[in-house]
């Protein structure tokens, strides 16, 4: 077959081929690295900032299976403890590790869980599946309550690191847990930018949107879902880790039962599935929603609003936002600023 | 002018006896035919006479009960698709068998996945044996991309995508691994007249142009007369007509398949 | 043997209660295609409605009454506005909107009516009773003597009523079914209204066995096991999946938990769950689906 390609086509530079990136990302990165912890107090950076950052490697994760490899997930809380413990574990029994690499070791240990519960996917296909996340949910819950060599034996199933070991700098002031987290989430976004715009991701959105015909076009589709579990759960298990000792300081299996499971779904249906932006989108919306409809009530009915009540108000709300989502703009709130973006671009004419 | 199935060198691909039920029904019966390199060859006959089921059997999505295949120069019965593919087959699908939620580029990229040569890793970090195959591949859907025109709907979700312009993008999808053979099922299904002119003169220059054998499976006769060299023509399974355009046209078995047996013509109308 | 005997039935009639939750799953699926994760919201719901007003005063008929009349209106509500605008959607966008739909159930049933737990009194003891020299609680022989009568009423209306028999039309083929002048989106209403209903009865049986509190509404996740057991599509199946993994969870934690540590339950379904996938990827009753590329 003689097809020409010795001529020089068109073919964008591929850091310019997607137009996300550009001069926006050098402007964030001054942003988030240099302004933000210049101007910022503890507060924000501590109960603000980290926390979103945190979420939206979740979201990540969990979109990389469910958004972008179409498979269905419950566990994302599991596989988030899995990363937390296992990052105790390293930290208290192996001596002289540095927190880094025993987060990045935690998070394989957690990607290796997550591929031992993706392999029922080459035979269990869509609601089924969920089975075995919700398997691994509960039984991870389980696992890290009923064992005490988990916890190292703590009275309150807690676990909590003295220091926050940065190759033998103390990481554990505000800043310093606030540029930990903004590293790892920085370098893990660039890496999941990177997949999704590989092969890897393409197979993984060929298997989500028709399975069938992945595999009659070569795709290895099991491999591909288990690729996908193990992935995920890498991820999930280092926000999970951040999650315990660069947010909360001290954690227990309480932290990630199916509620954070819920929560990080909801991340990714707000903020888009099958997009990397959207997950911050979604976990800005997690994060600042609650602030909002809590200073918006509060100052209307000035104070006199019962704090369980605001909770279920807020429950509702999340729930009404995800029927309105999934009706008027079923790719999120990603899409909607790309559709935005794109009018903006044509503007004056038709906006 | 000779039978292409007389020459047995310039075969690409030889059907052998090939037998297929489901369930007890037959269909297809001992059908033998051979396409030669660089031919189009129309498959053509009833609903339901067996045409995409051999289509299916060629690329190894299902197994004849007996016979047997062959394909530059090797035997098969049962082959895997990933087999068929690495081999030189390549198919679209009657009802398109697109990956909807992805860009007309995606897709087309799709049909270079399993040519990657380079891991999850190099991938993850962009390593440079990452970033140049990536750009080959990308040249290569390029290239194919301007070969069909697609140019302009680079970026746009397939699932947006007029019918005609999606079964464009499949063939790209097909072509872009460089296959020797195309199996285009029913590609001008659901086209208006103008979209079947231009799809045919793409099916035309694909076969010109790229040197690619098509066989393709088809109900507009008239279309199917004009482009292909070689027609089979298949009813409940059997072979009834094997030849060229007009060798067929003049077939009675052909004409009472398709119209009802000859005599139930009135007396009065002109025989054509 | 006995003690065999005794977690063997013991976990049965458990199952009725798993298997009353999967019959409103069932019966939704059926007839909309919808796997309903609000189904434990709705349960948590109706049973909190119930409680709250026989806590003001009101007698029992009237409460059951007033909680069935706002479980209609919700029904109609919930045909409106989610399922007519989601119509043509997936599968995973319908449950995904129901997720949604049971945080708004949620958030709603304890803005209104508190988040404590609230004892639910229905009259009958927790007593063990003897039968043929085993050990059976007595609540759980009423609850599977309640299951069974709904049931009964259930396949009376199926089988007897004409609105039955559009649903089981619906449920057969949605399009033929329109095409003969059925009225879909009533007959949405009403199947979601039924599974209300279901639901209330479950939810109060639930909640007199443990208190009706929001781990009521968690029960839908054991649902699915139930469902992917006895299959998604029959009623049967329902109560068949509900009775197996009620037994075999109490069978399991009295004779494997010990050895590992007690405190199954929570997961053990699960993974019997995709045992049984692994075998029977359609489930005992199920269909399984073909895909033609």
């Amino acid at each position: 077959m003689t097809l020409d390609v010795s001529r020089e086509y068109d073919v964008q530079p591929l850091w310019l081929a997607d137009r996300k990136i550009g001069w926006g990302v050098p402007l964030l990165l001054v942003l988030t690295f240099v302004v933000i912890p210049l101007l910022g107090n503890e507060y924000w950076l501590n109960a603000i900032f980290v926390p979103f950052l945190i979420l939206s490697l979740a979201g990540i994760g969990l979109n990389l299976l469910t958004g972008y490899a179409g498979q269905t997930s419950l566990g994302s809380g599991g596989f988030m403890a899995v990363g937390a413990f296992a990052t105790f574990s390293l930290v208290t029994h192996v001596k002289f590790i540095s927190l880094p690499p025993a987060l990045f070791l935690a998070g394989l240990i957690a990607g290796l869980v997550g591929l031992v519960f993706g392999i029922p996917s080459g035979r269990i296909k869509g609601f089924y599946l969920m089975v075995s996340s919700l398997a691994a949910q509960f039984f991870l819950e389980w696992v890290f309550q009923k064992f005490p060599w988990f916890y190292n034996y703590g009275s309150s199933g807690t676990i909590s690191l003295p220091r926050l070991d940065i190759f033998g700098f103390n990481g554990g002031s505000s800043i310093g847990r606030y540029y930990l987290t903004l590293v790892i989430v920085v370098a893990l976004t660039w890496v999941a930018a990177n997949l999704v715009r590989s092969h890897v991701g393409r197979n993984w959105m060929a298997i989500r949107d028709m399975d069938t015909a992945a595999a009659v076009i070569g795709i290895p589709v099991d491999r591909y879902k288990i690729l996908a579990f193990a992935v995920s759960s890498f991820y999930l298990g280092i926000a999970g880790a951040l999650w315990a000792f660069a947010y909360l300081g001290a954690a227990s299996v309480q932290s990630f039962g199916i509620a954070r499971s819920f929560q990080i779904i909801f991340i990714i249906i707000i903020g888009g599935m099958g997009s990397i932006t959207g997950n911050f989108i979604g976990a800005a919306f997690i994060s600042l929603l609650p602030l909002a409809l809590d200073y918006t009530v509060q100052s209307i009915f000035s104070g006199h609003v019962d704090a369980g009540l605001l909770q279920n108000i807020q429950k509702a709300i999340f729930g009404f936002l995800i029927i309105w989502f999934l009706i008027k703009e079923p790719d999120g709130i990603a899409r909607l600023v790309k559709t935005f973006g794109e009018r903006l671009s044509a503007w004056p004419l038709r906006f | 002018m000779t039978n292409p199935a007389q020459d047995n060198s310039d075969h690409i691909l030889d059907v052998r006896n090939i037998s297929l039920s489901f369930k007890g029904v037959k269909a297809i019966s001992e059908l033998s035919f051979s396409v030669a390199r660089g031919e189009i060859c129309a498959l053509i006959g009833p609903n339901g006479a067996g045409k995409s089921s051999l289509l299916n059997i060629l690329n190894g999505v299902y197994l004849p009960d007996s016979g047997e295949i062959v394909f530059g120069g090797e035997h098969f019965r049962q082959i895997h698709p990933l087999e068929a593919a690495r081999r030189g087959i390549a198919r679209t699908f009657q009802n398109n068998a697109l990956f909807k939620k992805m860009s007309v580029a995606d897709n087309i990229l799709t049909g270079l996945s399993r040519h990657t040569r380079t891991n999850l890793i190099e991938q993850a970090l962009k390593l440079p044996r990452a970033r140049r195959e990536e750009l080959d591949f990308r040249e290569r859907a390029e290239s194919l991309l301007e070969f069909l025109e697609l140019q302009s709907y680079r970026d746009i979700v397939v699932g947006n995508l007029a019918y005609g312009i999606q079964k464009r993008v499949e063939l790209g999808r097909a072509l872009v691994s460089s296959p020797t053979l195309l199996l285009l099922d029913e590609p001008l299904a659901g086209m208006n007249a103008d979209e079947k002119a231009e799809m045919t003169e793409f099916v035309v220059s694909i076969n010109r142009d790229l040197g690619v054998t098509v066989v393709l499976i088809e109900h507009d006769i008239g279309i199917v007369m004009n482009l292909s060299s070689h027609v089979v023509v298949l009813d409940y399974g059997c072979k009834i007509g094997d030849g060229t355009p007009a060798e067929i046209q003049s077939n009675p078995d052909v004409i009472s398949a398709y119209l009802g047996t000859v005599q139930q013509r009135r007396a009065d109308e002109p025989v054509h | 043997m006995n003690l065999f005997i005794e977690t063997f039935i013991g976990g049965l009639l458990a199952g009725t209660m798993y298997s009353l939750v999967a019959i409103g799953f069932v019966l939704i699926y059926k007839a909309s295609g919808v796997f309903n994760f609000a189904q434990g919201s709705i349960l948590l719901f109706s049973a909190l409605t119930f409680v709250t007003l026989k806590e003001s005063g009101i007698p029992f008929v009237v409460a059951v009454g007033i909680t069935i009349g706002v479980l209609i209106v919700g029904a109609i509500a919930i045909e409106r506005l989610l399922l007519r605008p989601l119509a043509n959607r997936s599968p995973m966008t319908l449950f995904m909107a129901t997720l949604g739909l049971s945080y708004i159930v949620e958030g709603l049933a304890q803005g209104l009516m508190g988040a404590q737990v609230h004892p639910l009194d229905l009259g009958i003891e927790d007593v063990p009773i003897f039968i043929g020299g085993v050990l059976i609680s007595q609540f759980d022989v009423v609850a599977a003597i309640t299951a069974l009568v709904l049931v009964a009423i259930l396949a009376l209306l199926f089988n007897k009523t004409r609105i039955g028999i559009s649903l089981r039309a619906v449920a057969d083929d949605t399009r033929a079914a329109l095409s003969i002048g059925i009225n879909l989106n009533r007959i949405w209403q009403i199947v979601w209204a039924v599974a209300g209903i279901v639901g209330l009865v479950a939810g109060m049986l639930w909640g007199a066995r443990q208190g009706v509190q929001f781990s009521l509404s968690l029960v839908v996740l054991k649902a699915l096991p139930v469902l992917i057991i006895g299959g998604f599509t029959s009623i049967g199946g329902a109560i068949a999946g509900g009775l197996i993994v009620g037994a075999a969870e109490n069978l399991a934690e009295t004779y494997i938990g010990p050895f590992i540590g007690g405190g199954i339950t929570p997961w053990f379904a699960y993974f019997l769950a995709l045992a049984f996938l692994y075998v029977r990827p359609a489930g005992l009753f199920g269909e399984l689906a073909i895909e033609r590329v």
